[in-house]
């Protein structure tokens, strides 16, 4: 045998590769028309109904944010109401200085993106359980500053300027519709993040960091990244919040009940899919409707019952639907398909090699 | 002289916190369980104490008498239930479920007792102080916290170091696959570890009843913060270390309440974040364990 035979070819399984289990074109169509349907409702029904969405809205943005940080990046914040009270009160500033507070809500959002790179210089020197209460600290220090500028409402709080001479009806609408807006953008962005090889990186360090790191993945990078988008979605949200309450209070913007609430509807939904946060907020508004004249009762419920989500069934309720009946509606993931043997149908492009 | 007294009113309280911290300080080297609802249990302890104090009568000083047994069982307890079963899960789920506990406790302790504040009345104790001088007066009780704080860590250091259980403590803290191997059951070693944690948290949580008000919500806007501010800035890890991170956070609160006094928590915030970027392994930890 001679030195310069040639090497034969590695034999290559011939494989397929797919996105879901199932065909999913269907899912990008369903949920176009969802949002058409969503954003024509304001000329059917009282504004009463589009109110409550726009809460919903604001809950399943925070939530999303939330399950990217800690479903996928691991990063356990129990301080995103830092975020949510720093957009608020950067509409707030920004409507006080002449700017419509619809103009300002995106430049909130991306100013609290940038004030999200310090805090995470700060942040990322800890981990797990010491992360999650820094993150709260953070939270309150941003609170303590911002009741010091009397020009703010110190901490009374301030009304939102800039949109009295708007017709209320109009108003209502613009809300609820921006409302839409921020909830379709972040949950396209936590798709689209997924589906990169962001999504893939993340994914890799959830399921196995010390693996991740072995192959490459640089996972303080990832998580960079990760924490900089959940700021900004965190500030968009919390845009809205001042938008739609047309007045802003320190207690309530940095609250912490904010984040017991987008962690308690992941959990209950599902940590580590993007379907999760979305079901667990449904769940959440019609528990609290239920409960609504029991005071903060639905708060306790919701608790324990994320409590027993977490230990009994840590995949959540979309992890058990998933499960059963193999649905992905936002598919993120890969499947694996031995030639001749896979969903028929057209040849995905093999994985190309990095 | 103002600011001496500033200073020795700030080490003082600088003992109350490293009271709560130790609870907390002592479940993480243990179980490595950050324990979110540890500010709650002291406030729970607070109304447990007020409750106590209604039936039996007794001088609201002594309630611990009762307070603690009962919290320290709690604590065993809870360790063997909740806690143990989100152990199982992993990090997050113990995270998460501890966080669901705050929540839980806050907003039941909101609807059964409302949100006014209560405080456990002991009488004059509560004004009497050592004048030293014009300026320095030393009040009895943050005294007697303060004196009680370092017997309790001294009591802990000769407890893990010395008891048979303390051993046992410390050796599942250090390799939990190793002492299982030796025949302990390190879920009941867990158990006891979390009943001396919540005993302190329930010690704490009078100590701060008596000094000032307490109402449900304080329990997470200041005392776990505060609790974990002490823990990170002494270095994880170490029960002197958490002293010394008490002892530097209340000063510096005090400082900052001198100069206004709405800046008291800011400036204890404050020095926490400028030793997480310029020390973050705290005073005494070494840079290899961070």
């Amino acid at each position: 045998m001679s030195i310069a035979e040639p090497v034969a070819p590695p034999v290559r399984p011939a494989v397929q590769v797919t996105r879901s289990r199932r065909r999913t074109g269907w899912t990008g169509l369903v949920a176009v028309v969802a949002v058409a349907i969503l954003a024509y409702l304001p000329y059917r029904v009282y504004s009463g109904t589009t109110d409550l969405l726009v809460n919903v809205f604001i809950l399943m943005a925070m939530a999303s944010m939330w399950n990217l940080l800690a479903g996928y990046a691991g990063l356990v914040s129990v301080g995103q109401q830092a975020f949510i009270g720093l957009g608020a009160y950067f509409v707030l500033v920004l409507a006080q200085h002449g700017i419509n507070p619809f103009v300002a809500l995106p430049i909130a959002a991306v100013a609290c993106g940038v004030v999200g790179l310090p805090v995470w210089w700060l942040l990322s020197r800890l981990r797990s359980g010491y992360f999650a209460i820094a993150s709260w600290v953070v939270a309150s220090v941003c609170e303590l500053l911002i009741v010091r500028f009397p020009s703010l409402g110190g901490g009374t709080g301030a009304p939102l300027p800039g949109l009295s001479s708007l017709n209320p009806t109009l108003l209502t609408a613009y809300t609820y519709w921006i409302s839409l807006a921020v909830v379709v953008a972040v949950l396209a962005t936590v798709y689209l993040m997924l589906r990169s090889r962001l999504g893939l990186e993340l994914t890799a360090v959830r399921d196995d960091e010390v693996g991740a790191r072995s192959v490459g993945v640089r996972v303080a990078g990832a998580r960079r990244m990760v924490f900089v988008v959940a700021a900004i979605g965190c500030a968009a949200a919390g845009g809205v919040v001042v938008i739609s309450q047309l007045n802003v209070q320190p207690t309530s913007a940095f609250s912490v009940q904010w984040s017991a609430e987008m962690i308690f509807v992941t959990i209950i939904g599902g940590i580590g899919t993007i379907e999760g946060p979305i079901l667990g907020t449904i769940i959440f508004f019609v528990l609290q409707q239920t409960l609504s004249s029991y005071g903060a009762w639905y708060l306790i419920v919701l608790g324990v019952v994320a409590m027993a989500v977490a230990i009994f069934a840590r995949r959540g309720l979309w992890g058990l639907v998933a499960d059963r009946f193999h649905i992905r509606i936002f598919p993120v993931g890969y499947w694996l398909w031995p030639d001749g043997q896979g969903r028929p149908g057209r040849r995905m492009p093999a994985l190309r090699s990095r | 002289m103002i600011w001496v007294n500033t200073i020795i009113q700030g080490v003082l309280l600088g003992g109350l916190y490293a009271l709560f911290a130790c609870g907390l300080s002592l479940m993480f080297g243990v179980m490595k369980v950050i324990n979110l609802a540890h500010g709650d249990l002291a406030v729970v302890a607070g109304y447990v104490a007020v409750g106590v104090i209604a039936v039996t009568h007794i001088p609201a000083v002594w309630s611990f008498v009762l307070v603690v047994p009962i919290f320290a069982v709690f604590g065993y307890v809870l360790q063997r239930t909740l806690i143990q079963a989100a152990l199982d899960r992993g990090v997050l789920t113990t995270l998460l479920v501890t966080f669901g506990l705050s929540v839980v406790i806050e907003n039941a302790l909101l609807q059964f007792f409302s949100a006014n504040s209560h405080s456990l009345a002991i009488g004059s104790l509560v004004s009497d102080s050592l004048k030293l001088g014009s300026q320095i007066s030393i009040a009895y009780l943050s005294l007697a916290i303060f004196v009680l704080a370092v017997l309790v860590l001294l009591g802990l250091q000769y407890f893990l170091s010395l008891s048979k259980h303390g051993r046992l403590i410390r050796a599942v803290a250090d390799d939990r696959e190793a002492a299982q191997l030796s025949g302990v059951d390190y879920r009941h070693i867990f158990g006891i570890a979390a009943a001396i944690a919540f005993a302190t948290v329930a010690l704490a949580g009078l100590a701060f009843g008596m000094v000032s008000s307490f109402d449900p919500t304080i329990g997470t806007t200041q005392l776990l913060l505060f609790a974990f501010e002490a823990v990170v800035i002494g270095g994880l890890g170490s029960l002197w270390g958490t002293l010394a991170g008490g002892i530097i956070l209340g000063v510096v609160q005090q400082i900052g309440s001198q100069i206004n006094p709405a800046d008291q928590i800011l400036a204890g915030q404050l020095i926490f974040l400028a030793v997480l970027v310029l020390r973050p392994q705290g005073l005494t930890g070494r840079r290899s364990s961070s």
